[in-house]
């Protein structure tokens, strides 16, 4: 018998009687949750909260808090005409090629007020390394797409199928050394969430 | 007495109590992670229907652990990963080593992984020429100093910052007597981006597998599992049989447990699901066995299973605490170290279940609700009647059961025990009565409350 087998013969073997699955729906009561809400514990993790009425503030934005940072990238079509400086082949290649990419703004599908977590797809990304390689990530939310908790999140994505998504609340961090909290360990330094 | 071959936790405890103000400041330290903790749990009114959901999805988990395994496989090999099985340790190392040889290279980074320190791969790849990077911050720490992870979640808490400024001045080229933690985390950045960069194949753990998607998910806050995975031609999961739950949706209730109930965040800041290799990439998916399917034949001890690794038994543990994880001698340290341990040598680790308390403080903030002190209680019993425990302490248990059996024995022996340390305490208050150090024994009595009670009743 080769491991597999002998594997999943011992396990049936020894496995107790089967058990039914809790219900998850009172974790997930119908409710609202508040841009406020989203940007107080999205700022306890570390973000940096703005907010704006119209994308078209964007390239504004970028003047005001991105200027000395030359190398951004999209993925976003509609930003990415707003990165004049973002090399046109910069989704060619296995990833090393964004590793001197400054700021990189990617869109999330839905925001987790409980937590500060965004939910961001492979499509999204365009790159899967783009928002770990980039030594900055902002990050826009529609703040229609807030929801109150993970359950709820969840609820909208469990059916949808991506090769890869991740949920990312805040810049890369650490606090291995003494217990004392430091920003950027190896993803992105600084995360900028910018609520439309 | 234990054969001399064997580690013994009280003997490894006893040195790491050799600096007092360092165990004060272990002590301390890990107290502070776990009301971080408290916080976090107390903010959420449902925090207990939570653990209840979570041990109850666990517990759906091990009975139908058989179905979900085949489940897992076939959506992981329809998302286009290769799946291996391996029966212990030995076999896990050996399918790792192989995929490393078929890639031809020498030097690869691997993200955290208990399951990787419990099989003891990086020595079994550094001895057929393949020299592994651990890229968690605090595992690199610990790696540069030739020693094992110290707790699951904080693998260097053993280590003051002026030792690691030391370490990096050594390896890194740190400046000498640097020891700020800003510091030294950007020369660990650099000098591991250039690691990520450099490396084609790369190793994660797995901290949840999903058996109706395929998918598993990584959870870090220094993002290392992801540039390492992301980078690499072949990505190689290991996991442990027992990472699964049923459906994605669950991943809401444990995904708001283990942060919260690791380190006291709400989340942890990467929350990585892969499912599908990137084009072009391999992914390899390593489900360990390792003595899961015997615990989870033990009826007492499978609950051990559902542990999610958040490390809040040993933060809360007042032994841990005081005694440091490496007195533990296994790769998982602390009370669900001490529960998990027996299972894989119950002679080489017979003395971890008795370095506990049992005051179930482990139990009380276990997030998947693991009974961890009543198993600790049943291992004792289990080790005594299978003769792995110390001959000493079967000794004096016995001598102990002969005592309290016998009222007449009891009043003999009570009455001797005070006349001695009134006339001759120097016979009992010395350093070969375990029971004295560290502490005073109390004044003796004049008379036992069974003399006073025929008294004055």
């Amino acid at each position: 018998m080769n491991s597999r087998d002998q594997i999943l013969a011992a396990v049936k073997a020894n496995q107790p009687a089967a058990s039914a699955l809790p219900d998850l729906d009172g974790f997930a009561a119908p409710g609202t949750a508040g841009v406020e809400a989203f940007r107080k514990v999205a700022e306890t993790m570390g973000s940096r909260v703005i907010t704006i009425s119209s994308e078209a503030e964007i390239p504004a934005l970028l003047k005001e808090y991105f200027s000395d940072m030359p190398l951004i990238v999209s993925a976003d079509p509609a930003i990415a005409a707003w990165c004049p400086n973002a090399p046109v082949n910069w989704k060619e290649g296995d990833g090393r090629q964004l590793q001197h990419v400054d700021l990189a703004i990617v869109r999330a599908q839905l925001g987790v007020a409980e937590n500060g977590a965004l939910w961001l797809t492979e499509a999204a990304l365009q790159v899967r390394v783009l928002p770990f390689i980039a030594q900055h990530l902002a990050v826009v939310l529609q703040a229609d797409t807030i929801l109150p908790t993970m359950h709820h999140a969840y609820n909208v994505i469990g059916d949808l199928r991506s090769g890869f998504g991740v949920f990312i609340a805040g810049p890369s961090k650490t606090a291995d050394i003494e217990q004392s909290l430091v920003l950027g360990a190896h993803g992105a330094k600084s995360l900028t969430i910018i609520i439309v | 007495m234990h054969t001399p071959d064997l580690k013994d936790h009280a003997v490894l405890a006893a040195q790491f109590n050799a600096n007092e103000p360092r165990v004060n400041w272990h002590d301390e330290t890990l107290w502070w992670v776990r009301q971080k903790r408290d916080r976090m749990a107390w903010s959420l009114p449902e925090w207990e229907a939570l653990r209840d959901a979570a041990s109850a999805i666990k517990h759906n988990v091990l009975g139908n652990l058989h179905e979900y395994l085949l489940e897992f496989e076939r959506n992981a090999i329809a998302n286009g990963a290769a799946v291996h099985w391996a029966a212990n340790a030995a076999e896990h190392n050996r399918i790792v080593l192989q995929l490393l040889q078929q890639q031809g290279v020498k030097r690869i980074v691997k993200s955290k992984s208990m399951l990787t320190e419990e099989c003891h791969l990086n020595p079994y790849l550094a001895e057929n020429g393949i020299e592994v990077i651990d890229t968690d911050l605090g595992e690199r720490i610990v790696q540069l100093a030739k020693e094992p992870p110290s707790h699951i979640v904080l693998p260097c808490i053993h280590k003051k910052k002026e030792e690691i400024g030391e370490l990096f001045h050594e390896h890194l080229g740190t400046p000498a007597g640097n020891a700020d933690p800003q510091f030294l985390t950007a020369a660990a950045r650099t000098h591991l981006r250039t690691e990520f960069l450099q490396s084609r194949v790369a190793i994660t753990g797995v901290n949840f597998a999903v058996a109706e998607t395929g998918e598993m998910v990584v959870c870090t806050n220094e993002g290392n599992a992801d540039m390492g995975a992301h980078l690499a031609d072949m990505h190689i999961a290991c996991m442990g049989i027992e990472k699964l739950v049923p459906q994605r949706k669950h991943l809401g209730v444990f995904l708001r447990l283990l942060a919260r109930s690791a380190t006291g965040q709400p989340i942890t800041t990467y929350s990585s699901h892969f499912s599908k290799p990137k084009p072009g990439q391999q992914l390899h998916i390593v489900l360990v066995d390792n003595g899961r399917s015997r615990q989870l034949g033990r009826a007492d001890f499978r609950n051990s299973l559902k542990c999610i690794r958040c490390g809040a038994c040993m933060n809360t543990c007042p032994v841990y605490r005081r005694s440091g994880g490496h007195s533990y001698h296994n790769a998982i340290a602390g009370p669900i170290g001490a529960i998990l341990a027996p299972n894989l040598d119950m002679k080489q680790y017979a003395d971890l279940p008795f370095a506990s308390t049992l005051c179930g403080s482990c139990s009380n903030v276990c997030p998947v609700k693991i009974d961890i002190h009543q198993q600790l209680y049943k291992w004792r019993q289990v080790i005594t009647e299978e003769g792995q425990a110390p001959a000493s302490k079967a000794a004096g248990m016995k001598l102990m059961a002969a005592v309290l059996s016998s009222p007449g024995r009891y009043r003999f022996a009570g009455k001797a025990a005070r006349w001695l340390l009134r006339t001759m305490p120097g016979l009992i208050n010395n350093r070969f009565n375990p029971w004295y150090k560290q502490r005073e024994l109390p004044e003796p009595p004049a008379t036992s409350f069974a003399a006073w009670y025929k008294k004055n009743r």
